[in-house]
């Protein structure tokens, strides 16, 4: 392992080693992982076990093949998987590709910044944290929200979590992006 | 960027990243976040909520084929999926709403113009065209709609809107934009429901011209 990616969850060093490496095994541990929690994460919303198997294995496929776009300085493994879970679950179930928003391109060269990383997952922790200490009705009411199950109209903007500092810490991970980018064009 | 004073509120943010948002609007909220870091930011945050409801989600055991399937594919060639930048004021995600056609303009009247990308029973989006001066007509909402500017600026009742920015208006408002001196105003509307006019177009129109 790379001197400066001590202290990276699990999670984030199969990620790196998958985008940088096309490590199978690394991939295989993340597949443990996660194909499990995305199996009950899929039924939880009623999808029957064979088709969430199926979901699955096209999630999983679409990590690896999509790697090169993860970004641990922006996103959580489990956020970049859980979006990808999304939008190929609604290309599945109602046949249209949901539109996404322009990626922000990033230099090859740039280099990691450890601290970020591990800033993010900090924060990502207390965020778990703090949607654990909920009461279970307002739990509840977030599952089904991030699940799909509830239109925007039934999310209240007070979810009752605190969203301020982990969106801090994920604008300094695009700052750094947006940074690099112009110090690229002078 | 940073210009962009209205924002997309983080009851859509989360509906978008949980798929829930009609497609007109998810059009609309993506192409925002491609002008706009602020709710990009939003999103990764909304995304982050979803990563822990996914890592605590109770583990289900896949079937022992699964695994074996999945890497049996990972050296598959498989085509990538189409990546749509930007054109000229033109977000990906309009881009791709185009599906690589020309603009075809239709004309409303009194110079406003009108390109509809996408409509089905859950709400419709296209690009709209007003010149200077020129007032959209007045109008109140059968549902909700969201516009977003992609050039020039428009004014009404609540507020001056610029690129980037993205006006919510529901069925309580009844407003009429202008679109300011300068270029022409051009921008990107998702409504869930047909408009109803209250001037401008007699309502017998609205079929033929689909608003």
């Amino acid at each position: 392992m790379p001197p400066e990616c001590i202290g990276y969850s699990d999670q984030t060093h199969w990620m790196i080693a998958i985008r940088d490496h096309q490590d199978r095994d690394a991939f295989a541990k993340l597949f443990d992982h996660f194909a499990p929690r995305l199996k009950g994460f899929i039924m939880k919303s009623g999808t029957g076990a064979a088709q969430a198997e199926e979901i699955v294995q096209d999630v999983m496929l679409t990590v690896w093949r999509k790697a090169a776009q993860f970004d641990p300085h922006r996103a959580q493994v489990s956020a970049w998987i859980y979006q990808i879970t999304r939008n190929r679950q609604i290309d599945i179930t109602r046949k249209e590709s949901r539109p996404v928003p322009e990626e922000l391109k990033e230099d090859p060269g740039t280099e990691a910044d450890a601290s970020q990383v591990l800033g993010l997952e900090q924060e990502a922790a207390q965020l778990r944290q703090a949607l654990a200490n909920l009461k279970p009705e307002q739990r509840e009411i977030i599952e089904k929200a991030y699940l799909g199950e509830l239109t925007h109209q039934e999310i209240s903007a007070q979810t009752g979590l605190p969203l301020g500092t982990i969106k801090s810490r994920i604008r300094l991970g695009m700052e750094r992006l947006r940074h690099e980018l112009k110090d690229l064009k002078q | 960027m940073s210009a962009v004073t209205h924002h997309i509120p983080d009851a859509m943010l989360a509906a978008y990243a949980a798929g829930t948002l009609p497609h007109a609007f998810a059009v609309v909220v993506a192409s925002h976040i491609s002008l706009c870091d602020h709710c990009r930011v939003a999103l990764a945050a909304h995304q982050t909520v979803g990563g822990v409801v996914l890592e605590d989600s109770d583990a289900v055991p896949v079937s022992s084929s699964l695994k074996d399937n999945l890497f049996a594919q990972l050296d598959a060639p498989f085509v990538p999926e189409p990546v749509y930048d930007r054109s000229g004021i033109y977000p990906g995600p309009v881009m791709e709403a185009l599906q690589g056609r020309a603009l075809k303009w239709k004309t409303l009247g009194m110079g406003v113009r009108q390109d509809i990308l996408t409509e089905d029973a859950h709400g419709s989006v296209r690009l709209l065209y007003i010149p200077p001066g020129q007032a959209v007509p007045d109008h109140g909402h059968n549902g909700l709609e969201m516009t977003l500017v992609l050039q020039g600026s428009f004014s009404d009742e609540t507020g001056q809107f610029g690129v980037g920015d993205v006006e919510i208006a529901d069925e309580d408002l009844e407003h009429t934009p202008i679109a300011d001196a300068g270029d022409p105003c051009i921008c990107l509307a998702a409504t869930d429901a047909r408009l109803r006019f209250n001037a401008f177009l007699p309502r017998i129109l609205q079929p033929i011209f689909r608003i």
